[in-house]
């Protein structure tokens, strides 16, 4: 079983979908039924694929499994490794489910230009789980950055009015963060000689130099996040992008950033982020409170969806600096959750658009009365956006806030507020949209949720009440290994101490 | 100087290519302008060879001259040659149907374009200031010609005139800096050079003024800023093929042969040629990525576009270290394909039999002809750095490099660049795919289509490329360092 390359196969078969659907020839009508039909077989074969990682992962095993090695630029050092942990593990898994659940939603949604849309989907996703399997750093960032041109192509052809500019934005701000943490792996590949990630953890980088490392880092796992006041891309791209472009990139794009803090900047660079923490609590806090302030006075609902989640990624990088276990796994579980609530939110507004094709929330109203299911499934996702007890959402916060508590009360104060102001803005889109008169007449003819539509809501519901339930089948996953991260953590932070006294009583005694 | 002495098979590829223009020169005059085709294919088949032949006399270490020593075979000399060789070799392919359509069928075409690849391979390998400019001037004569080629056109004829005065310039600048460091050091012969240089303490101001001259010389051929003012006129005004090979070549040829003085003979002046190239490569990267933004023409946007590449090879060069030759070879080798699959690409794109320059009437290519589209695509996202595209890893090698010898604010300069630059290659991606426009285009010719499906399939896979790429280039770059 150790010879079998599962995590290649995972990350490379959606290509080979995408080269079978690039075949394709014929009429109009059935390369589009087949693009459709071959999109969905492969990303649902991946998604059974990353099930049998799932079910042979040895859950007591804190370090990398299932690991490949095969020669890339053999005279440079820098290989093709791939493997997974507990942390990349749930990532890989939340980007398969996602993808097929993405094209079932564009199933009717998109008609120009199909095959292109879901060869493009496709590539998305090789790109998305290489970029979690990925255990070289090289590796890591090709994968990394190839992500761009898919996103791109999908905002740019399938989006709305104003995807030129979205998909321009989107790319430029993304693309500059990047390319400083490659002159920094670059320079880290300089010192180490390698660009192995479990090498690199390993290596001891001089404090002064982590610093601008870790600052190179931040460019850019901040604009993927998003952190304040780097967020403004998401905005724009969500609301300009196809539904399904929206749950990608709300669901494992963002989480693409906190991935990176975890994988990298903390392991890699432990000096630098105890040094910066107070940084990113400040902008932690600052962007769960402004911009739940924000989210409040939208008037589209993707816009009020995408604040939120420029808040919420607020309590993920203020719980991965808490550098404390309930922190950090608070943080993996609140990305997980948020990935899956979020994307089934976009879904969520993707139905009423798709019916009546604006996001205005003015618009709506009373669709308790003609489409009970869907009001059904929104109110679970909102629920489970709010935090309420029972849903994902609740324990992911709850743990963020009793980590970043243990380590700096005042953050924990700011941050819980927003907890506050997200019950308020997500209570009150669902009471504009769902309760009152159903008494504008374009939507007394909506139809509630069909049977495409309830199968995709079916499983993320499921998985929103599992995780809220019982979420020790998660932590279980991450849990050696967020405890791993924290013991290497500190003995590297004592060994910076160690070698700062040494270097003091040699200077002490040489005087 | 006996024969043995002149080492003529050093120069095997070199008198191949002299041998095989000549007789075609021959054959045309005989047939008359229908053998251009003909011609064109005996010219590529030629070029092929004589690359072949150049990877065959190189020796595996060290260096072998010839003539006395004004001509040097080794490693870095054949990955150089293979790169103009070849790629004059696809410009003269992928001009035949231009030519048909244009009123190019000239025999001359073909052969002009040898005689300027003969020129760039003695550049390449140069050991002495004299041949130095021989090489250098053959394939600028053939150059200035074929920039006029359309000689009934305005612009064909005033691009031509432009790079000729303005060549004449540079060249008379590059004369003047040989003549002063020749007048400082008593030697032309770069060997010589190299090792009085190494043991003098302190160099003499008027060395240090003609190793400027010379470099501005040089800078101006591979149209580094600030002597980059005849590209845009040039590649817009010259016939398309024309621009194509401009664009490819004779940048290789020139910025090897810039890399060899400065890395040879200049090797102990590192400090003080240092400094000019990271300003001259700071200075491109930065036009080539900000002028391009406002531009319409889609052949003045390649100009840019290779003021901007050239500046990303000088970032390698600046470094000084092998590991820095070595990125300007891989970073070249990769510029050189995707910069020949572009012009494949903007020479295929025809409506009703007219040249589509225009960026905007590039509207709905991606409908019309989607596979032209698509792989423009990615030649674009290549130039931008995109990986995983084979131009990622050019300047990924580049910035090693220079991260390496420490000039961190380089880098991040270069990196910021990039950056901007590529607003300007995402905005033809949105044109080509985006927007919608009513042209059809016409299906591209089937050599274009050959070349382009090559181009394509060496920037798609990409990631497989560095591995060896970079294993030729590193025991190429060993050869300008002994010891």
């Amino acid at each position: 079983m150790t010879d079998f390359p599962i995590l290649s196969l995972t990350t490379f078969l959606p290509l080979v979908g995408a080269l079978l659907i690039l075949v394709t020839r014929g009429d109009d009508a059935f390369v589009a039924r087949s693009a459709r039909i071959l999109a969905l077989i492969t990303s649902t074969v991946v998604f059974l694929l990353s099930l049998y990682i799932w079910f042979n992962f040895d859950r007591t095993d804190p370090g990398f499994q299932f690991e490949e090695n095969a020669e890339w630029m053999p005279s440079l050092k820098i290989g093709y490794r791939m493997g997974v942990d507990g942390i990349s593990m749930t990532f890989v898994l939340l980007s398969t489910l996602l993808t097929p659940i993405c094209i079932l939603a564009s199933w009717e949604a998109i008609t120009v230009r199909v095959k292109e849309y879901m060869i493009a989907f496709l590539v998305l996703e090789t790109l998305m789980v290489g970029t979690f399997c990925a255990l070289d750093f090289l590796a890591f960032y090709v994968f990394f950055e190839g992500v761009l041109i898919p996103m791109y192509l999908i905002i740019g052809v399938w989006g709305g009015a104003r995807r030129v500019y979205s998909a321009i934005k989107f790319f430029l701000y993304t693309l500059l963060g990047s390319v400083l943490m490659l002159l920094a792996i670059l320079a880290m590949y300089n010192q180490a000689g390698t660009t192995d990630i479990p090498t690199l953890m390993q290596t001891h980088f001089d404090p002064g130099m982590q610093k601008w490392l870790w600052l190179a880092f931040l460019a850019s796992f901040a604009v993927k996040v998003p952190m304040w006041p780097v967020h403004t891309w998401l905005p724009d791209a969500h609301v300009e992008a196809p539904t399904a472009g929206s749950v990608i990139l709300a669901g494992v794009l963002l989480k693409i950033g906190g991935y990176g803090f975890l994988r990298f900047s903390l392991p890699m660079l432990p000096d630098a982020s105890v040094y910066f923490t107070p940084l990113i609590y400040t902008l932690s806090v600052v962007a769960v409170i402004y911009t739940s302030l924000v989210a409040l006075a939208q008037e589209d609902m993707k816009k009020l969806i995408a604040y939120s989640s420029v808040a919420h990624m607020g309590f993920v990088t203020a719980g991965i600096f808490s550098l404390n276990q309930q922190g950090i796994e608070g943080a993996l579980f609140q990305m997980l959750s948020h990935g899956v609530v979020s994307g089934a939110l976009f879904l969520c507004v993707g139905v009423v658009y798709d019916r009546l094709h604006t996001r205005e929330i003015g618009r709506y109203g009373g669709l308790v009365n003609n489409m009970p299911r869907y009001a059904f499934a929104f109110m679970i996702f909102t629920m489970a956006s709010v935090g309420l007890p029972g849903t994902s959402g609740f324990i992911g916060e709850f743990l963020v806030m009793v980590g970043v508590f243990k380590d700096n009360t005042w953050a924990a104060f700011f941050i819980a507020t927003g907890v506050i102001l997200g019950a308020a803005y997500m209570l009150w889109l669902y009471r504009r949209v769902i309760f009152g008169e159903l008494t504008k007449p374009d939507l007394k003819n909506f139809l509630d949720l069909s049977p495409r539509e309830i199968a995709l809501f079916v499983p993320l519901i499921a998985i929103v009440l599992w995780m809220g339930i019982y979420p020790s089948s998660f932590t279980a996953i991450f849990g050696p290994a967020v405890d791993n991260l924290i013991k290497t953590h500190q003995t590297a932070l004592l060994h910076t101490q160690q070698t700062n006294v040494a270097q003091a009583g040699a200077s002490g005694s040489g005087e | 100087m006996s024969f043995a002495e002149l080492n003529l098979a050093a120069a095997t590829p070199e008198i191949l290519l002299a041998i095989s223009a000549m007789a075609l020169l021959l054959l045309g005059v005989f047939l008359g302008d229908k053998s251009m085709r003909l011609i064109s294919w005996l010219a590529a088949g030629a070029l092929c060879i004589a690359a072949y032949l150049a990877v065959h006399v190189a020796p595996a270490t060290g260096a072998d001259p010839a003539f006395g020593g004004q001509f040097i075979v080794d490693g870095f000399a054949a990955f150089m040659k293979v790169l103009a060789l070849l790629a004059t070799a696809a410009a003269i392919l992928i001009s035949i149907g231009y030519a048909s359509r244009n009123d190019m069928m000239r025999f001359e075409f073909p052969i002009l374009m040898t005689i300027a690849a003969l020129g760039m391979s003695m550049m390449i390998s140069a050991n002495n200031l004299i041949s130095l400019y021989v090489g250098l001037e053959l394939q600028s004569l053939a150059l200035y010609v074929t920039a006029a080629f359309r000689r009934d056109t305005v612009r064909s004829t005033e691009a031509g005139l432009k790079y000729f005065v303005l060549g004449a310039l540079s060249s008379g600048m590059l004369l003047y800096g040989a003549s002063m460091i020749y007048g400082f050091t008593g030697s032309t012969d770069f060997t010589v050079l190299a090792k009085s240089l190494a043991s003098d303490g302190q160099p003499a101001v008027g060395l240090i003024v003609g190793l400027v001259f010379l470099s501005a010389g040089l800078a101006f051929k591979i149209s580094a800023v600030p002597f980059h003012m005849w590209t845009p006129d040039v590649y817009e005004g010259a016939p398309t093929p024309v621009t194509a090979f401009f664009a490819a070549a004779p940048k290789v040829a020139a910025l090897a042969l810039f890399t060899r003085v400065l890395i040879g003979p200049f090797g102990p002046l590192l400090l003080q040629w240092q400094q000019i190239i990271v300003v001259i490569a700071v200075l491109s990267m930065v036009l080539g990525a900000v002028a391009a933004i406002n531009q319409r023409n889609i052949k003045r946007l390649m100009a840019y576009s290779s003021i901007g590449n050239i500046g990303y090879a000088l970032v390698g060069l600046s470094a000084g270290t092998q590991l820095g030759v070595e990125s300007v070879l891989i970073f070249m080798a990769i510029y050189i394909v995707t910069t020949i699959g572009a012009f494949g690409v903007i020479l295929a794109m025809r409506r009703k039999g007219e040249m589509v320059e225009e960026i905007g009437d590039l509207a709905g290519l991606a409908k019309s002809q989607p596979l032209l589209a698509y792989s423009f695509v990615i030649f674009l996202f290549s130039m931008a750095g995109i990986p995983p595209f084979a131009g990622f890893f050019g300047k990924l090698f580049v910035f090693n490099a220079a991260i390496d010898a420490h000039l961190y604010v380089l880098a991040v300069i270069g990196v910021v660049a990039s950056v901007v630059s590529c607003f300007y290659y995402i905005r033809v991606v949105k044109v080509m795919c985006f927007d919608t426009g009513e042209g059809v285009f016409d299906r591209p010719d089937p050599t274009i289509r050959v070349v382009l499906l090559v181009c394509t399939l060496f920037v798609l896979l990409g990631v497989f490329v560095p591995g060896p790429v970079a294993e030729a280039a590193t025991s190429a770059a060993a050869s300008l360092f002994p010891g």
